[in-house]
């Protein structure tokens, strides 16, 4: 899976959580619940869109390492790589 | 048309989910309706065959109106039944003879009132309950000073669709929804309010160790164990869960836990958990999703609206420390919680860092006291101290 096929898939399951938010001006490094206003459930949901994608489980202990567009993107790419 | 919440009056039929001729059995999904909050899926209150359906797609028609005739089940004496919707109507006070007091129609019951009465044509009276106009301060022009339609749609300030409703406004008439369930609670239930901070390291600590090995899609949130202890505490203390109506305070049979979901364009909604007391937590978090996804989708199901029998509201994912929530009528009591976060807990002399949410509890003081509102929060208090038996 290239970094373009990882973003891919995370703008896509962002997009199943909020629908209507402008995705591909979504700047790399916001919140991505503060900016999307993502609740636990939201977010909870994202990570769940994010697995059946990419077949990537992300731990409960490394969630936090997905708070941003761009972190997401980095942390998946090192566990597909 | 069943009622879906005490703030509902109409709803207008979608489409038919089933023919004439169709068996259907109790709890099988009939029709789909709009209203003011949302598509709602209407279950079939009993079994039985479907010999009419009276109300053709696209048509608004007010609670309480029949929707469609069923006949005996194959097999069973011949008994013509109604269709009735799985949440048994509210007594309806359509149509209205008295003008209320203010435009609150829709209550459970009609309450009576000393306004004095007003001559109206029966379509004015629907227009005017459809559109929110109070016919005592609306001027009439008909035959004896008699208010008509065109009365009423002059009052309003706008035309009114006819009889077969556009696609409702629903943002609109969500908003209008909250408005008049919120007035009608401030304006006859005398809220007290209660509040406590509780100690969820036992919770979370608890909760981290049965997520870890799950995948994301079993895990728990916070929220699931919050539910589950609210549920067993209105057990304990029945006097929050229940209706107030007619004067006295009805205890509820079932925990319903209606849950406060906010929908992603404005608005909310909060249908109902049905059963909590009877649900382990991991089921109790499995339907709050299917609840929260099909919520925000804009499908819920009759039998999820209008019955909830005590509310919770979870607004610690916006920050906010506290939540001191306004009752839904005909409801008592209304739990909210705060944010968790991490905080300073002194315990047996020493200080230490825990993470901490404040409870608070709105109930109606015409149904319980603080005593008895005090003892429900320390009893969700001291079931979060033991996760493991949630």
């Amino acid at each position: 899976m290239t970094r373009e096929d990882i973003r891919t898939a995370v703008l896509a399951s962002l997009a199943e959580i909020a629908p209507e938010a402008d995705l591909a001006r979504l700047p790399p490094g916001a919140e991505l619940r503060e900016v999307l206003d993502l609740d636990s459930m939201d977010f909870l949901r994202f990570l769940q869109a994010l697995a059946e994608a990419t077949g990537i489980e992300v731990p409960e202990s490394e969630v936090s390492k997905l708070a941003t567009l761009g972190a997401c993107i980095d942390y998946l790419a090192a566990r597909a790589g | 048309m069943p009622s879906l919440g005490a703030d509902m009056e109409a709803g207008t039929l979608v489409e038919w989910r089933v023919r004439v001729g169709d068996t259907v059995r109790r709890g099988d999904i009939v029709a789909a309706v709009d209203t003011d909050k949302a598509t709602i899926e209407v279950e079939v209150w009993q079994d039985g065959v479907v010999e009419e359906l009276l109300v053709a797609p696209g048509t608004k028609v007010p609670v309480g109106a029949l929707l469609a005739r069923l006949g005996p089940p194959p097999g069973a004496p011949p008994q013509p039944a109604e269709m009735r919707p799985a949440v048994p109507p509210r007594p309806e006070p359509i149509p209205i003879e008295v003008a209320p007091p203010a435009p609150v129609p829709a209550e459970p019951t009609p309450r009576p009132s000393p306004a004095p009465r007003v001559r109206a044509t029966p379509l004015a009276r629907r227009v005017a309950h459809e559109l929110h106009v109070d016919l005592a301060v609306v001027q009439g022009e008909g035959p004896g000073g008699a208010i008509t339609r065109a009365d009423v749609e002059r009052a309003a300030g706008r035309a009114v669709a006819g009889a077969t409703a556009a696609a409702p406004d629903r943002l609109g008439g969500m908003r209008r929804a909250i408005a008049t369930a919120m007035a009608r609670s401030k304006r006859e239930i005398p809220h007290y309010y209660l509040g406590t901070r509780i100690d969820l390291s036992r919770a979370l600590a608890w909760l981290a160790a049965e997520n870890t090995p799950r995948p994301v899609a079993a895990r728990m949130l916070p929220a699931a164990l919050l539910l589950r202890a609210v549920a067993l505490a209105a057990r304990e203390v029945p006097e929050m869960n229940g209706f107030f109506e007619n004067g006295e305070l009805h205890l509820a049979s079932a925990v319903n836990l209606g849950v406060g979901i906010a929908l992603r364009q404005g608005g909310l909604v909060a249908p109902a958990l049905l059963d909590g007391d009877r649900k382990s937590a991991d089921q109790i978090m499995r339907e709050l999703a299917d609840l929260v996804r099909r919520a925000r989708t804009g499908v819920l199901r009759s039998s999820e609206m209008g019955s909830a029998t005590l509310t919770v509201t979870n607004l610690g994912d916006l920050g906010v420390e506290s939540v001191y929530g306004v009752i839904h009528p005909p409801q008592v009591a209304l739990v909210g919680f705060g944010r968790i976060r991490e905080q300073p807990w002194a315990i047996d002399g020493l200080l230490g860092v825990r993470p901490v949410a404040v409870a608070t509890l709105a109930a109606d003081h015409r149904a319980s006291d603080g005593h008895r509102g005090a003892r429900f929060l320390a009893a969700i208090d001291r079931l979060l101290q033991e996760p493991e038996k949630l």
